[in-house]
């Protein structure tokens, strides 16, 4: 008899045999969506991912016999998807404005649309792992279908024309083998997907944001991590490195933060375009939300369920960015969960298994060559929220550890409303010199401006002493040309025409500022040689 | 409401504070709405908590003191606690659990809702974008309020944050006056003086109210329901009557120490200066309500007041309430004691929904770069005021003399408000005006 035993806020006790660790169960009669986070002797614990209000004792309890998966497939992209992949739209078709429980087991993708499959192998093809056997178009965007891991052989039968999701229609090829491949399929989010090997990080990931792209360039494959208290613009941020990075494919993960940013973010996507295709920004992107007030324990499975989107495309030989707004709300809700489970507590109350899940998840960005021999990536931009904006908490530093980018917010930038407040003294990018051979140029005016810029703090020193006026003139031109630096180059106003900045206008603007630099430093010189 | 299936228990085990344990509970579910007769034969409403096996933890929204183990009956009533709602509750006054205070009968509900609410469908929202005027210019001139946003007064002891929400609500006016406009105030933990002042001030508002008091002396327990009631109030006036709604909710700090006191009394491992870790997700639970939804007229707009203790920004209620809500509104003790009045500090503040919001067609074509040119120019000020108490006035550039003027004037003039009420033209104009005069100009 398969049973609830106790509730407490999102834990469950079941009495049930035979469970596994991580499978997916159904409980009560409301059939509220849970997963087996420990098993017990007679019994299990399960971490309801819907409010437990209703739950009773001695309720059954179902199993699915399958951990939490995503279903990929064609018809992802555009959609809004919460942290266990419920099609927020198609639910909000069924049961209006607010979320009811008990929705969990609706499928992702729409089962009845109709796919146009174009095949790029032929009955009598050998097909390996990994290797494209056609694809469909998606509103211009060509979605691959491989063979699964592990799958290959010679094809005995391939279909051609409109295929469904829904079976029976959905087999795309048959091998010799009698294994199927079919347009869709359910992966488990919590385990990487298979690639050959990784590859070394030498590709920009070019942003539009002149500070990114110049001072703290991203490479594609690699992670950034953005840490600022709140009002420091982390989200904007966020958002402009998703409607302008140059990738096929952007995951965008709305993590224990604000509904109305996500209906911003939204109404946003809907109508502006692709800086680099021309397409409609929607076409290339797919949302998982769970906001701060959806259940606790979704939004720690969001984080995973966008990890295996993103891999899916970079499977087909895709650059995909995974944006995640916030990480320190998908720790918080590790530690919230982890605190029901009565596990012992480490640093500020944070489980102590909090820095390998971490490692764990940042380790599935990279460049690699996927199982069928092309070239994709998962870049990820993870933003962090620090209590109190002290950076030497757990999770900002968990993360330093793993990034090899930091954009660093500052509160007294964003203060006098200098966007993006990234703080030039302490970010930093470790891919900087393995990009220089891509960004030509690049290098050596970078290292000017930094000089530039931190010359300035000690001249800033020096006027608290002496005044303005005291300086000499030299020191007085470093500090204007700093000042053009902060208020032209660096600042940028997300709203306006200045939001996007191609790599050639971010080059050209920078040497006309050194180069007018320059030219008064020669006039100041030819003064000087005169008297 | 049928009481059919009532199930009555006098096997209490333990009483702690606002916690009763029963045992030996057959039918039980979590969230039950319970009612617990005292053998005094006083009766208090509770709610079911947690279930382990025949254990039952019961939250009690009332006194517990007095309550024995042997007497106490403890009815579970077979159904999740509602809250009872209707158009009707427009005028009227309420205690911590939805009981009139105002000497009138209670009145016929209409509808009986969950009070905590369901979570809003992320895709159902609708962008927050209309204009509301508060008539106070560091607001609507540089920290924009829209419907549907969440804008908390970050405050501090002895500032007067009453006065100013009091002047947004006699004040607040939405750009469409033609839909019905409402109140919803629910009041934390307010001494008799406060709760005076503000009962005056929603009486002179213009608007219909509805009003929720949880006083100092009552049991701390309600103070974690009126927030709950209020927004469940909130939205059934915006959604099943199409009214904007503007909730006012003070103070937080309350509310989160009646959640620290609550939390400790449950014996939950506590987290930073002992509020419980699930502080955010708790907040959040309140802040996330405010919001529009596409297609469906009314709407939920919130301004929840909040004192920092010690004016400490980074304290856990101001942090955790700033990384949930669209911003906030930071009050300064030297901008009051130099007579400013809202004492309103822009560099911190902050509207996240400003931006659509505002410009042609919500308010006006120039303001975003007034804004733009207000905020470089004061910035700068304020930036020179260090500089001037080491090197002196006379040390300065005139260019710098006139930036530090200009910050004065800006904090005497535009900041600071004698003559009342201001219309966002007038705001802005007197922006501009501000600027030309120091020649500023925008940009």
């Amino acid at each position: 008899m398969s049973r609830i035993s106790a509730v407490a806020g999102a834990t469950v006790h079941i009495e049930m045999e035979g469970l596994r660790l991580y499978e997916r169960v159904l409980v009560g009669r409301g059939r509220l969506s849970g997963e087996i986070v420990r098993l017990e002797k007679g019994g299990a614990v399960a971490q309801v991912y819907e409010d437990t209000r209703g739950l009773g004792i001695g309720e059954p309890v179902e199993r699915l016999g399958r951990p939490l998966t995503a279903e990929l497939g064609p018809g992802l992209l555009g959609g809004m998807f919460d942290g266990l992949q419920r099609p927020l739209e198609r639910i909000a078709q069924q049961s209006g404005p607010f979320i009811q429980s008990g929705m969990a087991l609706m499928p992702a993708l729409d089962q009845s649309a109709k796919w146009e499959f174009v095949p790029l192998k032929k009955i009598g093809d050998e097909i390996a792992q990994g290797e494209a056997l056609g694809y469909v178009e998606e509103e211009g965007f060509r979605h691959y279908l491989t063979a699964p891991a592990g799958v290959s052989g010679r094809i005995s039968s391939i279909a051609s024309g409109v295929l469904r999701l829904e079976a029976p229609g959905n087999v795309a090829a048959v091998l010799e083998s009698g294994a199927e491949i079919a347009l869709s399929h359910h992966w488990p989010v919590r385990e990487p997907r298979p690639f050959r090997r990784k590859l070394p990080l030498a590709e920009p990931l070019v942003t539009g944001l002149r500070s990114i792209d110049f001072l703290y360039p991203m490479a594609r494959g690699g992670v950034a991590i953005v840490p600022g208290g709140f009002g420091t613009g982390k989200t904007v941020l966020e958002q402009s490195i998703a409607k302008q990075a140059a990738v096929d494919i952007v995951i965008y993960v709305g993590c224990g933060e604000r509904g109305n940013e996500m209906a911003e973010l939204l109404h946003e996507f809907q109508s502006l375009t692709d800086p680099w295709s021309g397409r409609p920004l929607r076409r290339r992107t797919v949302l998982v939300v769970n906001t701060s007030n959806m259940p606790v324990a979704a939004r720690e499975a969001s984080l995973y369920m966008a990890a295996a989107m993103a891999e899916y495309y970079r499977d087909m030989g895709y650059h995909v960015l995974l944006l995640a707004d916030s990480l320190s709300r998908w720790a918080e809700a590790l530690r919230e969960i982890s605190t029901s489970l009565e596990e012992l507590p480490g640093e500020e109350g944070y489980p102590t298994y909090l820095a390998s899940r971490l490692a764990g998840f940042i380790e599935r960005a990279g460049m690699v060559e996927t199982l069928g021999g092309g070239r994709g990536s998962v870049s990820m931009v993870l933003s962090v929220s620090p209590p109190g904006g002290d950076f030497t908490e757990p999770v900002t530093q968990s993360c330093l550890r793993a990034a090899g980018v930091l954009l660093m917010l500052d509160t007294s930038l964003a203060q006098r409303r200098h966007f993006p407040a990234l703080n030039w003294m302490q970010s930093y990018s470790l891919y900087e010199r393995d990009l220089d051979r891509a960004l030509e140029g690049f290098g050596s005016l970078r290292a000017r401006a930094r000089s530039i810029l931190n010359e300035e703090r000690s001249l800033r020193e020096i006027t608290e002493v002496v005044g303005f006026e005291g300086l000499q003139d030299a020191d007085r031109l470093l500090m204007r040309t700093a000042g053009r630096l902060r208020d032209e180059f660096l600042r940028q106003d997300a709203y306006g025409d200045d939001a996007f900045s191609k790599p050639e206008q971010t080059l050209e603007m920078a040497e006309r500022i050194f180069r007018s630099h320059d030219d008064e430093a020669e006039a100041l010189h030819g003064a000087k040689e005169q008297r | 409401m049928s009481h059919a299936l009532e199930h009555c228990y006098r096997s209490c085990s333990r009483i702690a504070g606002p916690l009763i344990f029963l045992e030996d509970v057959r039918r039980v579910s979590v969230g039950e709405e319970v009612e617990i007769r005292a053998s005094d034969g006083r009766v208090l409403r509770g709610e079911v908590l947690e279930i382990d096996r025949g254990t039952v933890l019961v939250q009690v929204y009332g006194e517990t003191a007095g309550l024995d183990l042997k007497g106490t009956e403890v009815a579970l009533r077979g159904a999740l606690k509602r809250v009872p709602l209707s158009v009707a509750m427009l005028g009227r006054i309420f205690n911590g659990s939805c009981e009139p205070i105002d000497k009138a009968p209670m009145f016929t509900p209409e509808a009986w809702e969950p009070v905590s609410g369901a979570p809003m469908n992320p895709s159902m929202r609708a962008k927050p974008e209309e204009f509301i005027e508060t008539g106070i210019s560091a607001i609507d001139g540089l920290n924009t309020l829209v419907k549907g946003q969440k804008l908390p007064i970050f405050s501090c002891s002895g500032l007067p944050s009453k006065e100013l929400a009091a002047a947004i609500l006699s004040q607040a006016g939405l750009a469409s006056p033609e839909r019905p406009f409402a109140v919803v105030f629910g009041a934390v933990g307010l001494t008799f003086q406060e709760y005076a002042f503000y009962m005056d001030a929603l009486e002179r508002t213009r608007a219909g109210f509805v009003a929720f008091i949880n006083r100092a002396g009552e049991p701390a327990i309600e103070r974690l329901l009126v927030p709950r009631l209020s927004l469940a109030t909130a939205e059934y006036l915006a959604y099943a009557h199409g009214m904007d709604v503007l909730v006012l909710m003070t103070d937080v700090t309350n509310y989160c120490e009646a959640l620290r006191e609550i939390s400790s009394a449950r014996e939950e491992l506590p987290g930073r200066r002992g509020y419980p870790g699930y502080l955010y997700s708790d907040l959040a639970s309140l802040y996330e309500r405010a919001g529009r939804i596409k297609g469906a007229e009314g709407s939920v707009t919130m301004l929840p007041v909040l004192t920092m203790p010690e004016d400490d920004i980074t304290h856990p209620v101001p942090d955790l309430t700033g990384y949930i809500t669209e911003g906030q509104i930071v009050l300064d003790r030297s901008l009051h004691h130099r007579g400013v009045f809202p004492p309103i500090d822009v560099l911190p503040s902050l509207s996240r929904l400003m931006h659509g919001g505002i410009g042609l067609g919500r308010t006006r074509n120039d303001h975003k770069d007034l804004s733009k040119g207000l905020y470089r120019a004061y910035a700068r000020g304020r930036d020179l005021r260090k500089l001037e108490t080491i090197v002196g006035r006379e040390g300065m550039p005139e260019p710098d003399q006139k930036a530090l003027d200009f910050a004065e004037a800006f904090e005497r003039e535009f900041v600071h408000q004698a003559d009342g009420r201001r219309t966002i033209a007038e705001s802005l104009d007197l922006g501009w005006q501000l600027l030309g005069r120091f020649g500023l100009g925008a940009s």
